[in-house]
This record gives C-alpha cells, structure tokens and sequence, in this order.
C-alpha cells in the first residue's frame, strides 16, 4: 500500500516533536451490500474507503490524526498535525528500522467474494425473501440484508514493526414481522464469518431465513415475560453475549487502569463459579472477531481470562502494556484508520462443561429458558448489565412450556458469574456481533455451552 | 475548511457529477466534508488530542424504477468518475419501484437560522484544552468522593451539498462543540456512575458548571443503592431519559417505518396515541438544538412538523420516497448516514412542547414512585415494531413528594402505546442535549418495576 521508505521518513516527522512512539495504520476497505425489503431487492451499493491514522504518543499523551490522502504529502501533512497535538505531553526519541513480521494467515479465504457477480449476491437475498415467507402465513414483512467487505491493513512504528493483513467478512442477517391478534412481532438471525463466499456452501441461507421467521411467529402467540428474579437457563451459542457484557468489557486494560471496573485488582482471586473457564481468543479461524493481526500490528492470541472461577489476566493493548511494562495480548483494535485503538474483545466464549443440557432443564421447577438473546450494554464500574431476550420460555417443572414476549434480562456481573450454578457439554458459537465502545464498534464473536444462572431478574410486565 | 463558506466548492463537485446524466437517468450527488476535534483530559493532563478530517461523494443514480448507488472517501475526480460509474452498474441489480425518484424542489424556502459560528472556529486549541482541563476541575471540587473518569471536549465542522438532476441545489454547513464529563463515586467498596453534558454553537455557550454539578449528583446520589421490589408505581423520567426514548419513538413515526408494515402507529393518524398533554414536534430549525439543519439529506428545506398535537396523531416524517409512496408530500426528513448512505425517513430534532414545572415540583405531587436517572440496554429491550419495551434503570424513590432512597438494578417496563397514554404531566426543564432528540423531565403513571 505504501513504501517502506515513505513510512520511514513519515514516522521520523512524527516523531519530531520529542515523541516516544509513532505509528502509521493504513487500510484499504472495499465493499458491498444489498438489501431486501418488502419483497423488493432495494439498491446494490458498493463502496470504497482507504486512508491513514498517524498516532504519536508522548508521556501519557497520544495526538492522532488521519487523512484519505495515502500520497507522502498527505501522510506527512496528518503525521505533522499528530505530533503537533501530541506535543503537550513530556516524552523522548526512539527510531527503529522497519522489519517485516512474517505473514500469519488465521481465516484463509477460498472465494474471494469480489470475484462472484452481483446477481449471485442478489439471488441469495431473493431465497431469503421466499423461505422466510413460506414459513407462515402471518409473516407480513421480511428484511434482509447481504454485505461483504474485504480490508487489508498495513501498520509500521517506530519501534521497527512493520505488519500486513487482510480481512474478508461476509455477512447475512434476515429480519421478519409477523402480524397477528396481538400485533406485530419481530424475528431475527444472522449468520456472518471471517471468510469468503464460500460461507453459502456451508450455511443455507433458507435455515437462517426459517430461524428468522418462527422467531416472529412463535412470538405471536406468546405470552408477557415474568417480572422479577427466576433461574435461567440459556441455550449453547446464544449467551456468549453475558460473558461479553458481565465481565469481558471489565476485563479490558483501559478500564481496569482508570479504575472504572469491579474487576480491578482481582487478578488470582475467585471471581466466578468454578464451573467457569473463560477465553478470549482472536486465532478462532473464520469466526467473526477473528483477526491475524490486532490493529496494532500485534499477533493476535488465545488468552485466558479466568479459569475454574479464578481471575487470571485481563485484555491489553500497547499503551497499557508498555505502561505495566508486560506484553500486549492482541486486543488492540479500532474501528477504522479514523480512530485510536482501544482494548477490545475478539471471540470471547466459556468453555464446555460436563452435563447434559436437558439435564438442566430437567432439574429447574420454574425459570425461564433463554433460547437467543439481542444485544446488551455494561456499566463496568458498577458491574450492572443487560441483555435483551429475543426468544424465551418459561419453564415449568423442568420442561420448556409456553413462549414469552420480548423483555430485558438484567444482573451485577461479579454476581451473575457466582450464580451460574450448571454448565452444558454442548458448546456452540452465537450470532455476529458489534461491540460498541466509547464511539467504535468492532467485529466480535461470543459462545458458550447451555447454562444455568441460579437467579437473574426478568424485566417483564406480567404480575 | 478556515474563513469563508467553502460549501460551494463541495456543490460544484455535484455539479459536475449531474452535468455527466445521461437523458434516461436520474443522478443525485450527496457531498460531504467534516472537520472534527476531540480532546480526552485524564487527572490533568490531555490523554489524547484527535484531529479528523473526512470527506467523501455518494452517489445515486435511478433509471427505470431501478435504483443503484456508490461511495467513495475521496473527492479525487478519477475516482469520482469510478463512483459513478459504479452506481450505474449496481442499478442492473436493483428490482424496479414505481415509487423511485429523487427529491424535487417542493418551493418551501429554508428558514434563517444562524447554524454557523466563526469564534468557534477561531477558537484556539488551547482554549479547547483548558475548558475540558476546568470542567474536570470543576467536577473534582464539588466533592471529595468524586473521581473524573474522562472529561472531553469536542467540536465538529460539517459541510454538505446535494446536486440532482431533478433540480435540487443546495449547499450548507453547520457547526457545534460540546463538553461532556463521566464520574465515579466511591463508598468503601462500592462505586457508582455518572455524567454530565454542556452542548453550544460556541464555546461561550456551554454551561460547566451545570455539566459539573449533574455529574456529580447523578453518580453520589446513586451511592447506597439497593435492588428494589417488583411493584407497579408511578415513574418520573429524567430529561436525558426522555430523550432516549424519543430517539424510538421518533423512529415509529417515520413514513419508511409505515409502508413497509413496521409502525405501530400505523393507520392512526387523526387518533389519540397519546395523552391530550403531549404534543411532539420535530423542529430542525430551533438552533438550540444540537442537530438543527437548514437543508435535509435530500436538500429539501428542513422544517418544523407537528408530530402529535394535543395527544393526536397528524403526521409521518417523509423522505421524497416514502411520501411518493404514500400519496403525501415530503416533510424535509430525508435523513442519511453520511456521504455513504441512502437516505431515509428520519426524524432531525425532536422535542416535547415543556409544560411549566419544574422536576422538583413535578416530583412534590407524586407519592409513591421513582425518578429514573439513566436506563440501560434500551437498544435491545424496545421492540419499535412491538412496542414492548423493558430497560435496565437506576433512580432514586420517591416518597410522598420527596426524593429517598437510592435503587439499582432493576427493570422498567410497558409498552410505548401505553406509556404515551400514561403520561400524566409534561415538565417545564427543556435540556439541550447533543442528540437527535431534547430532553425534558416526564410523570408516567402505572410503569411496572422488576426487581428482586
């Protein structure tokens, strides 16, 4: 994208104002989407987007500043403007040659999908519109939408990292209405992976458009979620979410350094049920926070957070690292060139336990049964979360009974992790998701086997 | 993008994309351009100084009912003429609508409003540096319990122009900053939350001292809070609450929402949805508010519209499509994402006409119930299409007409059909807030709570 000798001469001029790091993070996306809705294929839009983030950082103050302009002129001019805002800050010098790291390949794509014909893309879209249709009479409206995008990444600094990547994502995500004596009742599924078109060979697009649609219509015939706190039961692949909300954000360096999260300075205590084995793990091949690389150009990794209840290391990115003086763990990650990287998560998901499933269910008198979940928010230094049940049952002497309308699951995060008092053998990934924070959202994935939480509250309106 | 309106250099570049139409194509260029500063302070010192620049065409092109559109990040003319020419390829995908088409000049001229401030522009970065470095002071001062997670400053310049060859024209540019602090409050092992927002057109214009004081509050009088019982009470929502649920409902009166089937409000115009005491406006041309326009993203003339009048129905928000659609006219709503997206029905500025009281007063006459300071998950526990709604809250009780004991980790839930309904008085406290909506402090009767 950019020669080596350019990034050499940029980063010396983003360093000149007595800074301490510099860095260059260039990227190239590409990409297209279509969308269906009321039965019509709306617009194909295709769309192109590269440029420049320069981040200097000097003492504790970093200046960032970006440009579309990937010219040396238009690189020098935002490296000026990055060590100009980062010139407040008391720092020092340090240049290194650039050394290319090797390249690391952790989704290999096998069709990459700017080579498939529009028309392919949109033939999918129609399949959706006609299953999810098919599935019932009552279904009234279906929304779909295809996306693919291909990115590829160059990050150089001055510590002598020089790094490529290249990022294929393609996504699908279906949404029905259904329309009956109660209303109107809604329905969703995605399915999106790290790879290439290659995804329709492995998932047919008419199960997630099925999924979908059921969703909306068994909802129709649901009844008002129950108010207050019940045993909860969450099905494999569709709770990942509340360890992604309950302690993951809590887990992220950033955080823990500012002292806004519950889980500062518990590194080797008991924290959850030692049921619980946590992992956060950006080498997950093809799943959607899979990267090769962090946006910092650090090799991602699979990372430990807690194990058998016991806290064993948080997420970092350069900055907090170097600040503890310890190595990065690969979460450093940001949106696009036009904003600074944070601690993020990449495929946070609890490893299996030993029960059977229905064994849980069995064993639970009266709770609610979780079958998927939208998405959900953390305050980190309170620990309080939320998630949204999109398809839910109540349970009644240990059986799956009657369906329940949409409410808010809500819980404290250290609390919720002592409580879960039952783990499944039957782990599954869940949906693609974006984490938001602080402004940027990210790629990620989440999973998890079937578990029980011995007491959530249920924010329902049923008396 | 110093001195002088430069939206006409933006407006040429439309120019010259319409000036490429073929006579069987309709061509609609959307141009945009973005100055934007975000200072972070942290214990004194700047933790980051952002400085962004973006600028990017969009372009749509329609031609037999089929439509096709293109981005790009870049106002380079080659790649440019790549856009377009990919946006007249995609349309071959596109399925005809009988209702496409662009904007068309609809003669409502653009109402005088002064959305651009030069001081905000010669205002220097150190000045920006020292207000977010006073506004951290000014938090830490208030009280000794009080940590400042961040407190920032942020500023955006925005310039845009739509050119189609259905004979809209127009360039405009606006600009803002807002301060914004988060706090943390400590009781022995036991931290709570909070923030605090000051939005102008000019620095001049932003209130610290407001901004300190409601950080401050928010986070030490949650200190203590316990998990209440599950009961229906009477719920008093804080100005910054309302406004997040307005962004929902705002979304449910978009005439996009009721063609395509997924408006509860569908079908109701000329109906009471709401108790005789609100009425909802959509006023993009009252400069307080932080997202005020001349121009929608179709360059129509932004307007004021009277959603809900006296608790009736009278009108959808529309875009130039969805109007077609429907057999009405477009009320100056086609928003978009930027210079990417496609435009839409949306609504620009929303606000509730204040009543008189203030939330003290409004809090006097209520004897059993809860001031909702902030809710959490909203994104996920409102269903538009539904109506159900159930949202993670914290607040503080209220008992016989004076504020107790403080409360976390609960629900609220109803349904926006019956919350609107519920709705027994409208405070005077309008608050300016930099989102799409303003916020003012609500009574809302028979609102079920779920907690332990």
């Amino acid at each position: 994208m950019i020669d080596n000798d350019i990034l050499e001469r940029v980063l010396a001029t983003a360093l000149k104002t007595g800074a301490d790091f510099a860095e260059i993070f260039a990227s190239d996306w590409r990409g297209t989407g279509v969308g269906l809705d009321d039965g019509r294929i709306e617009q194909l839009s295709t769309g192109r987007s590269r440029g420049a983030g320069i981040r200097v950082i000097k003492g504790d103050t970093t200046g960032f500043a970006h440009t579309a302009d990937l010219s040396e002129a238009g690189l020098q001019a935002a490296a000026r403007a990055a060590a100009e805002a980062a010139s407040r800050g008391t720092g020092r010098i340090h240049v290194a040659a650039l050394t290319a790291q090797p390249e690391r390949i952790v989704s290999p794509v096998e069709i990459d999908p700017s080579s498939i014909g529009k028309a392919q893309k949109v033939e999918l879209l129609r399949r959706v519109d006609e299953a999810a249709r098919s599935t019932g009479g009552a279904i009234a409206q279906v929304s779909a939408g295809y996306s693919d995008g291909r990115t590829r990444v160059l990050i150089a600094n001055s510590t002598g990292l020089l790094a490529h990547d290249e990022r294929v994502r393609t996504l699908l995500r279906v949404s029905a209405v259904a329309n009956g004596d109660t209303g109107m009742q809604t329905g969703f599924d995605s399915v999106g992976h790290t790879m290439g078109f290659e995804m329709f060979d492995k998932v047919h697009v008419e199960d997630i458009a099925r999924t979908a649609a059921q969703r909306a219509l068994t909802k129709l015939k649901a009844r008002p979620a129950p108010s207050g706190s019940l045993p909860v039961v969450i099905k494999a692949g569709s709770g990942g979410v509340l360890f992604h909300e309950a302690c993951g954000h809590g887990l992220e360096a950033d955080l823990v350094a500012k002292g806004a999260s519950v889980y500062k300075g518990k590194v080797g205590d008991l924290v959850a049920s030692p049921l619980v084995t946590l992992v956060d793990d950006g080498t997950m091949t093809h799943e959607w926070g899979a990267i090769a690389i962090d946006d910092e150009g650090h090799p991602t990794q699979y990372n430990t957070l807690i194990e058998n209840g016991v806290l064993t290391d948080y997420m970092w990115d350069y900055l907090r690292s170097r600040n503890e003086g310890r190595a990065p763990s690969g979460n450093g990650r940001r949106q696009s060139y036009q904003d600074l990287p944070m601690v993020r998560m990449t495929n946070t998901y609890v490893l299996n336990g030993s029960e059977e499933p229905e064994d849980i269910i069995k064993d639970t008198a009266h709770g609610v049964y979780v079958a998927h979940l939208g998405g959900g928010s953390v305050n980190t230094a309170t620990g309080d979360f939320v998630f949204g049940m999109t398809e839910a049952y109540l349970i009644e002497n240990g059986e799956i009974t009657e369906p329940l309308r949409e409410g808010n699951l809500i819980g404290n995060g250290p609390q919720v992790l002592r409580d879960i008092d039952r783990l499944g053998n039957d782990f599954a990934m869940g949906n693609p998701g974006t984490c938001g924070k602080d402004g940027q959202g990210v790629p990620v994935g989440d999973g998890q086997p079937t578990l029980r939480v011995k007491s959530l509250t249920i924010g329902g309106t049923a008396s | 993008m110093t001195g002088s309106d430069r939206s006409h250099e933006l407006l040429a570049i439309a120019d010259r994309v319409i000036a490429m139409a073929r006579s069987d194509e309709q061509v609609e260029a959307y141009v945009g351009r973005s100055l934007s500063t975000d200072v972070r302070i942290y214990e004194g010192e700047v933790e980051h100084f952002v400085s962004a620049q973006t600028e990017g065409i969009g372009i749509r092109v329609i031609r037999d009912g089929r439509t096709g559109t293109s981005s790009c990040g870049s106002l380079d003319a080659s790649e440019i003429a790549e856009v377009l020419a990919e946006a007249r390829d995609n349309l071959g995908y596109g399925e005809p609508d009988e209702w496409a088409g662009m904007a068309v000049p609809d003669g409502v001229s653009v109402t005088p409003q002064t959305l651009w401030n030069d001081a905000l522009e010669s205002t220097s970065t150190a000045r920006k540096i020292e207000l977010a470095k006073m506004l951290e002071r000014l938090t830490l001062e208030r009280d000794s319990r009080v940590r400042v997670d961040d407190a920032n400053y942020s500023d955006a310049f925005s310039e845009s122009a739509v050119a189609t060859t259905t004979g809209i024209r127009v360039a405009g540019r606006e600009n803002g900053c807002y301060l914004s602090v988060g706090t943390l409050a400590d009781d022995g092992d036991e931290t709570q939350t909070g923030f605090g927002f000051a939005v102008g057109r000019n620095v001049d214009d932003l209130d610290l001292e407001k901004a300190a004081a409601d950080a401050v509050d928010r986070a030490t009088r949650l200190l203590g809070a316990t998990k209440p019982d599950s009961r229906r009470l009477t719920v008093v929502l804080d100005p910054f609450v309302t406004a997040q649920f307005l962004g929902i409902i705002g979304g449910t009166l978009s005439g996009e929402s009721v063609v395509k089937g997924r408006s509860l409000f569908a079908d109701r115009i000329g109906e009471n949805v709401a108790t005789p005491l609100l009425t909802l406006v959509d006023d993009p041309t009252n400069a307080l508010a932080y997202t005020a326009t001349d121009i929608d993203g179709e360059g129509l003339a932004a307007r004021r519209n009277v959603l809900i009048e006296d608790g009736v129905l009278k009108m959808f928000v529309q875009s130039s499509y969805s109007a077609r659609r429907m057999g009405m006219t477009p009320t100056g709503n086609g928003v978009r994402g930027g210079y990417g997206g496609s435009p839409s029905s949306g609504c620009l500025a929303l606000q509730i006409v204040p009543g008189n009281r203030s939330q003290v007063e409004l809090i006097a006459g209520v004897d059993d119930g809860i001031l909702i300071q902030q809710v959490q998950g909203l994104h996920s526990g409102v269903n538009p299409v539904s109506g159900d709604f159930s949202t993670g809250a914290a607040g503080i009780l209220i008992k016989n007409g004076t504020l107790g004991a403080p409360v976390r980790e609960f629900t609220i839930a109803s349904t926006l059909q019956r919350m609107l309904q519920d709705i027994a008085e409208v405070g005077g406290d309008l608050e300016w807030l930099p989102m799409r909506a303003t916020g003012v402090s609500l009574v809302i009767h028979d609102v079920t709570m779920s907690g332990a």
